[in-house]
């Protein structure tokens, strides 16, 4: 047994007083979870301290908290590495960000992660009746699309997302991941619309602004972020959609110039990104000019720079990377080859077998 | 106050089931719920579901393994009936969107299960009720003319002068206000009380709301002292590995490395039925081959390491995080944990129970599809099924009939005794979660893998003493929003109600079947104690013993061997 100090963010509203933090010493071995030293501080101290909390083995997604400035599932976060994260020996518990706060740790997820899953037509939309028995599809999508399945809606990702920190109206990467759910679901017969939707919406999957956040903190290894990118892929490649919001374009631009220089020309990259040509291209630039011109100002941008980009020594290391990506487009999910990308040893890795990259590539039957 | 055509507490896999068979069938539909549904405990189904619908299976196989896994307790028209419908239910949920697992042609492919004689379980990896419950939330935020209630807390049900279930009183969590509900039906769905154990592999919300409720207003209870330990559970936190690692072919050694289920089961071997297989860890262990944390082996790296990633992530996930265990490369040490009660509030084939109106289906019912011992993956199965039919069957009783709304009085009786629990000062009682924690620890040793007369008479006798107890314990919270301290004293109410009739039901059967195995009375007796024991509160509020045949249809008893 060792003594742990639990640091909970209180907050009682009825009182009408702001939130204060209150300590409460817990008597656990070190493996215990930070749930068991709030639910031991609740049964032994105080009853008051609110938390939802249920299944305790990370599979019901209620307990997601704040711990030392982390969203984590309380029940899967073990004291002691809690504590080696902890600035003066105290575990701060506080609740997740990005949403309001009813109670204590008690967040209200209605107001923005379940509206935010609601906006993404969470459920199938299958072309015309059913089969008279099972949908035939391949075997590596439904595995696919399980990852996004193996989501519990714990909030963490939203918690964290940084985007959604400075841009309130983001889809969020919780509900983006739900909405691969059905993109990469080959029942569903309304891919292209989704995938549209997601483009054009101006708070929708070019949003994202690739922290990995998400992934970090997502405790159930559905990686957020890789279905969005997964999402912007598909839209792009797969269904050619140029979004007005100039995702498509910006990603087009930004992975030409790499390819060729093997660093950003960001002069042109954002005039690439806007395409100057375009009515609405032309007049963005224009109002963009304020920005380039500050950045000569400042040094970042030079005479040399701007009209000269040199290319990076060694670039054809560069587009072997980019060849190697291109062949092996789609990510394997943990499903596939798990916690790590681990492969076994004795079978060949399953990134190589065409077939694989073949079904969880297009998903069509 | 709220008017609903149906109304179903708990959105489960059972209550969300009903609530959308009841929606399909025209009824206006209120579903209410103490947790957000997807934090329901139906998540924790890891394994899968049974359905005979490959061409070489049948539903009559399905129902005779059902049947020999019951002890041949289990009512076999019902089991009839759940087999029967299982195929069209499984090929529903996979129209619906559940992502179910394929086979190399891209059909709906199988894994093997204990006490079955074909693989007829149907999977997403190991997170098969997830996948299934989530799929129906998904459906719940389409039709979004059922009505829902989430973090509500039922505090009881509301008769009306009849005597018919009229509704129910309520408590909206988020700011303590108390409502009276009116509706034509009521559908219990509220889950299992695996709560009253400690270890159990439940969730904490698993406190047997339903069931007391139930039994509270003068519903049978039936079957009580059949309660499942699932034969591989992490010792110390109680934690599930699933059924399905055995199904994908892991093995039990002892600590003598012996695998030992040669001696108990030499032709199902793992895979016999949950009671069996729990008998033989507890006899492992209790002879001495056991290991010192009294656990003994599960052998999880004989499965490839691609098909573990692929159908076993979640346990690979458990062993890591709450066992220190990488399952791919060493073993696991487990040992049976309370997981499952197959008894709850007595229904027919439509989930009506004895008190007009009042409907249940799930673990809270007992139908009874499961007897003396579940086979692994027909939960959910039953859940669906029986979810789906009293949703259907409450719909069309609702059709016929005016509402009734229940006396006002009874929400001001609710609010009153609310109010004087939140206000008490605390006295000599003892704190909630003491009595909670000796409850749990009463059960687990005397209601266990074996149990014997002294012991469960023992265990009634705390409970006795608990329930007197319970009678002046005080909370800290004061306040309206979100007061779970003052939700955990009421479920400790309902836990208390739940296993006082458990123990009085074990002390009556005086012989051995399915997982209730009684080592003063080791042999089954058929002659006496083919029948369902019922147990229903008399006007004094004590509790009153009756019986009910078991229905036989095809398959009469004999000795079971696996």
């Amino acid at each position: 047994m060792a003594e742990y100090t639990l640091r909970i963010r209180r907050y009682e509203p009825e009182k009408g007083l702001p939130p204060y933090w209150q300590d409460y010493k817990v008597d656990l071995e070190g493996h215990r979870s930070v749930l068991d030293g709030i639910l031991q501080a609740k049964d032994r101290e105080d009853g008051s301290i609110g938390i939802r909390c249920s299944c305790q083995a990370a599979i019901c997604g209620s307990c997601g908290v704040r711990v030392n400035g982390q969203a984590k599932l309380a029940c899967n976060t073990k004291l002691r590495d809690a504590l080696k994260r902890a600035d003066d020996g105290a575990i701060v518990v506080e609740p997740m960000g990005n949403m309001p706060v009813l109670k204590d740790l008690i967040v209200n997820m209605d107001a923005v992660h379940w509206k935010k899953v609601q906006r993404v037509v969470p459920w199938l939309l299958p072309e015309g009746p059913p089969p008279e028995r099972e949908y035939v599809v391949p075997k590596e999508s439904m595995i696919d699309v399980t990852q996004s399945m193996a989501c519990i809606h714990c909030g963490a990702c939203n918690s964290d997302c940084l985007s959604l920190e400075v841009d309130p109206l983001f889809i969020g990467p919780a509900a983006l991941a739900k909405a691969y759910r059905f993109v990469g679901d080959p029942r569903d017969g309304q891919t292209e619309e989704r995938l549209r939707d997601l483009a054009e919406d101006a708070h929708g999957i070019y949003d994202c602004t690739h922290c990995f956040s998400c992934i970090e903190v997502c405790p159930k290894g559905v990686a957020p972020m890789d279905q969005i990118m997964r999402l912007r892929r598909k839209a792009v490649h797969d269904y050619g959609i140029n979004d007005q919001n100039n995702g498509a374009r910006h990603e087009g631009a930004f992975t030409k110039i790499i390819r060729k220089k093997g660093t950003l020309d960001e002069r042109k990259l954002l005039q690439d990104s806007l395409g100057p040509l375009r009515p609405q291209g032309g007049l963005a630039l224009l109002k963009a000019l304020p920005t380039g011109l500050r950045g000569f100002a400042r040094g970042k941008i030079t005479p040399k720079t701007a009209l000269l980009h040199e290319r990076l020594p060694g670039i054809e290391n560069v587009q072997r990377i980019y060849d190697h990506a291109e062949e092996h487009r789609t990510e394997l999910n943990l499903y596939i080859v798990g916690e790590g990308g681990e492969q076994d040893e004795q079978e060949p890795a399953m990134a190589e077998t065409p077939e694989a990259s073949a079904t969880t590539n297009g998903g069509q039957p | 106050m709220p008017e609903h055509d149906v109304l179903v507490i708990g959105a489960g896999l059972a209550g969300q089931r009903a609530a959308l068979s009841a929606a399909q069938a025209g009824a206006s539909v209120g579903i209410i719920s103490k947790v957000h549904p997807v934090r329901s405990h139906s998540n924790a189904a890891q394994g899968g579901i049974n359905a005979a619908l490959n061409p070489e299976d049948s539903w009559e196989s399905h129902a005779y393994d059902t049947v020999k896994g019951s002890d041949y307790l289990g009512d076999q028209d019902a089991i009839e009936i759940m087999c029967r419908e299982a195929p069209e239910e499984l090929l529903h949920l996979e129209h619906m969107g559940v992502t179910f697992h394929r086979n190399d042609e891209g059909l709906l492919g199988t894994r093997a299960f204990g006490g079955a004689s074909a693989a007829r379980t149907y999977y997403v990896a190991d997170i098969t009720g997830q996948a299934i419950l989530h799929v129906l939330y998904e459906q719940l935020m389409k039709h979004a003319e059922v009505h829902r209630y989430e973090e509500w807390f039922t505090t009881g049900l509301a008769l009306d002068e009849t005597g018919h279930c009229a509704g129910a009183i309520t408590r909206d969590m988020r700011d303590g206000s108390m409502e009276l509900f009116a509706a034509k039906s009521v559908i219990l769905a509220t889950g299992g009380n695996g709560q009253c154990f400690n270890p159990t592999t439940n969730a904490l919300i698993c406190t047997g709301d339903g069931i007391a409720q139930a039994y509270r207003v003068g519903a049978p209870v039936m079957d009580m002292e059949m309660i499942q330990y699932h034969p591989t559970t992490l010792a110390g936190n109680g934690l599930l590995i699933t059924e399905g690692a055995r199904g994908e072919g892991a093995h039990l050694y002892n600590a003598q490395g012996e695998r030992f289920m040669e001696k108990y089961a030499p032709n199902k071997m793992e895979l016999a039925s949950r009671d069996v297989v729990s008998r033989a860890e507890q006899t492992e262990i209790n002879e001495g081959r056991g290991f010192p944390d009294g656990t003994v082996a599960l052998d999880i790296t004989v499965v490839p390491r691609k098909r573990i990633h692929e159908a076993l992530r979640e346990i690979v996930n458990v062993g890591r995080d709450f066992a220190g265990v990488d399952i791919t490369k060493e073993p696991i040490h487990i040992k049976p944990g309370n997981h499952y009660i197959m008894g709850g509030i007595k229904t027919d084939v439509d989930g009506q129970t004895e008190v007009p109106g009042l409907y249940a289906a799930g673990e809270c019912a007992c139908v009874s599809v499961h007897g003396g011992n579940r086979l692994g993956a027909n939960s959910l199965l039953d859940t669906l099924v029986f979810g789906r039919r009293s949703g259907a069957h409450a719909a069309e009783r609702a059709r016929s009939m005016v509402l009734n709304p229940p006396s006002a009085a009874l929400l001001a009786e609710e609010e009153r005794q609310i109010g004087d629990l939140i206000s008490r000062e605390p006295g000599q009682a003892r704190r909630v979660s003491e009595l909670k924690a000796e409850l749990g620890a009463t059960m687990d040793k005397h209601c266990a893998v074996f149990r014997e007369e002294a012991g469960l008479k023992e265990a009634l006798e705390t409970v006795q003493r608990l329930k007197e107890e319970y009678e002046g314990v005080a909370i800290d919270d004061h306040g309206s929003v979100f007061n779970q301290d003052l939700i955990g004293a009421i479920e400790l109410g309902y836990m208390l109600d739940c296993a006082e009739v458990t123990m009085i039901s074990a002390i009556h059967r005086t012989e051995s079947r399915g997982a209730h195995f009684r080592t003063d009375y080791p042999e089954r007796n058929d002659e006496e104690w083919l029948k369902h024991i019922n147990v229903t509160r008399d006007a004094e509020g004590k509790p009153h013993i009756s019986y009910s045949p078991v229905t036989i249809t095809q398959w009469q008893p004999e000795e079971r061997k696996y």
